[in-house]
């Protein structure tokens, strides 16, 4: 008689994979809305055109006011108050700038100096004609041409910063995201990384300080925004860039601002959240291949044992 | 009392009390398989692979895992996929052959069908068969529960809203299910219990009367002959292997048996390493939150035919069908009634009723998975008539089968 086990071997793979594709990548194509990533090019922002000068930068950032918000510790300036404090004040703590330069795309930052709400895509919050300010006060200019003073500054701030190929995960995603999102998986809270005390009352302390900041934050945000640590298999990697790079795009009217990471710092962050939420991805390719090895090798005697076995019986 | 001798080795003790001898004769060496069987006859063997495979990996998992609202998210996803050695390794075995048990028990349901391996003194075996398939279904619910993800909970909540009954607002009876008005602790406690005690035990019963059930008569084999199990077996003995249409159980079949096992292991541990996303749901990883439901809430896979025969209903219609849906193919040793126990291709119009069943629950299974907006609701809605009409007709269309 003909063997027919291919044929029958063949209907099985057919129907299995005809209902994998249906219930998988199929319906997550129609479920999922799909943006296509500009490549954090952010080419609605016009680009830098003046060539940036950083020692007149250090002067325009003094002399502008940035420092009566913003840390630069790099270069020995502290922040005016402590975290909770300017939560308590702005909403949110505004960021130290010293790895701004790196992590931040140039020509996003120049716009963000000038006009915060509009470069955040939050103008929908933060609306002048109506009175709603965003906390962080444009740059109108110190009397000479603002386009030059700006691209001084910008200058100024990738001057002091490590070098875009010297930013870490964590640097990444601390200072884009993390003082919105907390981390639990790597201890990391909106105030920084909550240390190992050796006493209880003082980790309570820690604590206390976290949720008066997160008070302040749920005022500023809306919600207190989601902690990240598995979100990098509760959201596909491809959602999590294209959300990050416009907000806006997946979920129109959110408060969450665009923060403007150049591409590498984005794969920095992806590194960071893959190390939270998929820590163990580097044992699982060496694990499966080794698996995979064992099971061709088990496979192969497991078929010449049945020739072996099978021959007397035709 | 039986007489005792004093033993001539260990072999001989044990043949004494416990008559080892026998029993491998009895449940392998003389256990006798018709040869004329395909590579889908080793599907009980695959499912017995695999629900070890379940068994071990969840024994580790129940070690770390904690079963309350506060603990469980964290217990999964940092405890077991972080900080326990290999914890991840055992999650995604576990994840992924709660998968795939379900498309081999699909592929041997459908076998059974396709062969008319559930006639002729074959019923026990198929009802048996059902209420494993069952039992399986509430372990897989009941085990979805514990993570306490997000779809954890909603469904849950949806799948126990089930039993108010529609229209009859049973609504205390959900709460009694639940132990409270929203999924709880409660509700995480019991249906722990179920997955790690009570189911389990019910499986591993349902496999010893699954297996005694083939005993009397026989395995079937895809010709539909008739073997004469007694005769075949001295041939094969008389020294006739390759004349005798029957086979031992080992080494024979188990040969073959362990070639598919092989080979599906290379496939299920690929799934493991290098495409698990589909058995552990992106939802399920954020943690669960009675104050956001999200956008889309549906079940795993292996459940969305039935799922999409209650979905495209007014709800006590949906329901009704539903409870059908989840009970009729118990029944089908009883609804096909023609006397021929053989391969649906020579059967007529069962052969095509079997292939438009099977297509339809596969258009089920995708329908229920897609939003039940514009053409998805009016395919579902086709599909999960089809799927009544199909089960209508069945007695009809078998009463009328020519006698082979």
């Amino acid at each position: 008689m003909k063997n027919k086990e291919p044929l029958i071997l063949a209907i099985v793979v057919i129907f299995t994979l005809v209902t994998y594709y249906l219930v998988e990548p199929y319906a997550h194509h129609v479920m999922h809305k799909h943006v296509e990533s500009q490549d954090f090019k952010y080419t609605d922002l016009p680009a830098i055109t003046k060539i940036g000068n950083a020692t007149n930068g250090k002067e325009l950032v003094a002399n502008a006011g940035c420092t009566g918000c913003h840390s630069i510790s790099k270069e020995g300036i502290a922040a005016p108050m402590d975290a909770v404090a300017s939560a308590g004040a702005y909403g949110v703590n505004p960021p130290d700038l010293s790895e701004m330069g790196a992590i931040l795309d140039a020509n996003f930052l120049a716009s963000l100096i000038k006009n915060p709400a509009h470069a955040l895509k939050v103008e929908h919050k933060f609306d002048a004609a109506k009175g709603q300010m965003h906390p962080m006060i444009s740059f109108y200019g110190m009397g000479g041409d603002i386009d030059q003073e700006i691209a001084d500054m910008v200058s100024y701030l990738q001057s002091i910063a490590v070098s875009p190929s010297e930013v870490t995960p964590a640097m990444a995603f601390e200072n884009a995201c993390g003082r919105c999102h907390a981390v639990g998986y790597e201890k990391w809270t909106q105030i920084g990384t909550k240390p190992a005390f050796k006493h209880e009352k003082d980790s309570l302390a820690f604590d206390i300080k976290v949720l008066e900041y997160q008070d302040s934050l749920k005022v500023y945000m809306g919600k207190l925004p989601p902690d990240l640590s598995m979100y990098i298999r509760s959201r596909s990697q491809e959602y999590i860039e294209t959300f990050v790079e416009n907000p806006q795009n997946h979920l129109a009217g959110t408060a969450m601002p665009r923060v403007g990471v150049t591409a590498d710092s984005m794969d920095k962050i992806i590194e960071y959240m893959l190390d939270s939420g998929d820590t163990k991805r580097h044992e699982r390719e060496s694990v499966g291949m080794k698996v995979m090895i064992y099971l061709l090798v088990f496979a192969i005697f497991a078929f010449l044992w049945k020739k072996q076995v099978w021959k007397d019986l035709h | 009392m039986a007489h005792f001798t004093k033993a001539t080795s260990v072999k001989d003790w044990l043949n004494q009390r416990l008559a080892v001898d026998k029993v491998e004769k009895v449940m392998a060496s003389e256990y006798w398989i018709p040869k004329n069987i395909n590579f889908l006859w080793a599907m009980g063997m695959v499912l017995l692979i695999t629900f070890s495979l379940l068994l071990c990996s969840g024994i580790f998992l129940l070690m770390y895992y904690v079963p309350t609202v506060e603990g469980a998210f964290y217990s999964v996803n940092y405890t077991i996929m972080r900080e326990v050695g290999f914890g991840w390794l055992w999650r995604h075995i576990h994840g992924v052959a709660a998968s795939v048990v379900f498309l081999i028990m699909y592929i041997h349901m459908f076998t059974g069908i396709y062969y008319g391996s559930y006639k002729k003194g074959r019923e026990m075996i198929w009802l048996s068969g059902m209420l494993l398939f069952i039992a399986f279904s509430t372990e897989a619910f009941s085990g979805y529960m514990l993570p306490w993800g997000q779809m954890s909970y909603w469904a849950g909540m949806v799948i126990t809203n089930l039993f108010a009954g529609g229209s009859l607002h049973a609504d205390g009876l959900v709460e009694w299910i639940r132990g409270d008005y929203v999924p709880a602790q409660a509700f995480l406690g019991r249906f722990f219990m179920l997955h790690v005690v009570l189911v389990p035990v019910a499986i591993l019963g349902l496999i010893g009367l699954h297996f005694a059930a083939l005993r009397i008569p026989h395995v079937n084999n895809q010709d539909g002959e008739e073997i004469d199990f007694e005769a075949e077996s001295k041939k094969y003995l008389a020294g006739d292997k390759a004349g005798s249409k029957v086979m031992r159980f080992a080494n024979d079949f188990l040969s073959k048996d362990m070639m598919v096992v092989g080979i599906y292991l290379l496939f299920f541990f690929y799934l493991v390493f290098y495409n698990y996303g589909f058995a552990m749901d992106p939802v399920n990883f954020d943690p669960a939150d009675g104050l956001k439901t999200p956008a889309h809430i549906y079940p795993e896979w292996y459940f969305l035919w039935s799922y999409e025969i209650l979905r495209p209903f007014p709800i006590d219609t949906g329901l009704v069908l539903f409870g059908l849906a989840q009970g009729i193919f118990v029944a089908l040793p009883f609804l096909d009634r023609s006397p021929n126990a053989v391969p649906a291709s020579r059967r007529g119009l069962f052969k095509i009723w079997f292939w438009a069943m099977l297509c339809n629950m596969i258009l089920l299974t995708s329908m229920g998975k897609l939003p039940p907006e514009g053409i998805f609701s009016q395919i579902g809605l086709v599909s999960a008539i089809l799927f009544v009409v199909l089960w209508v007709l069945l007695p009809i269309i078998t009463t009328f089968e020519k006698k082979l």
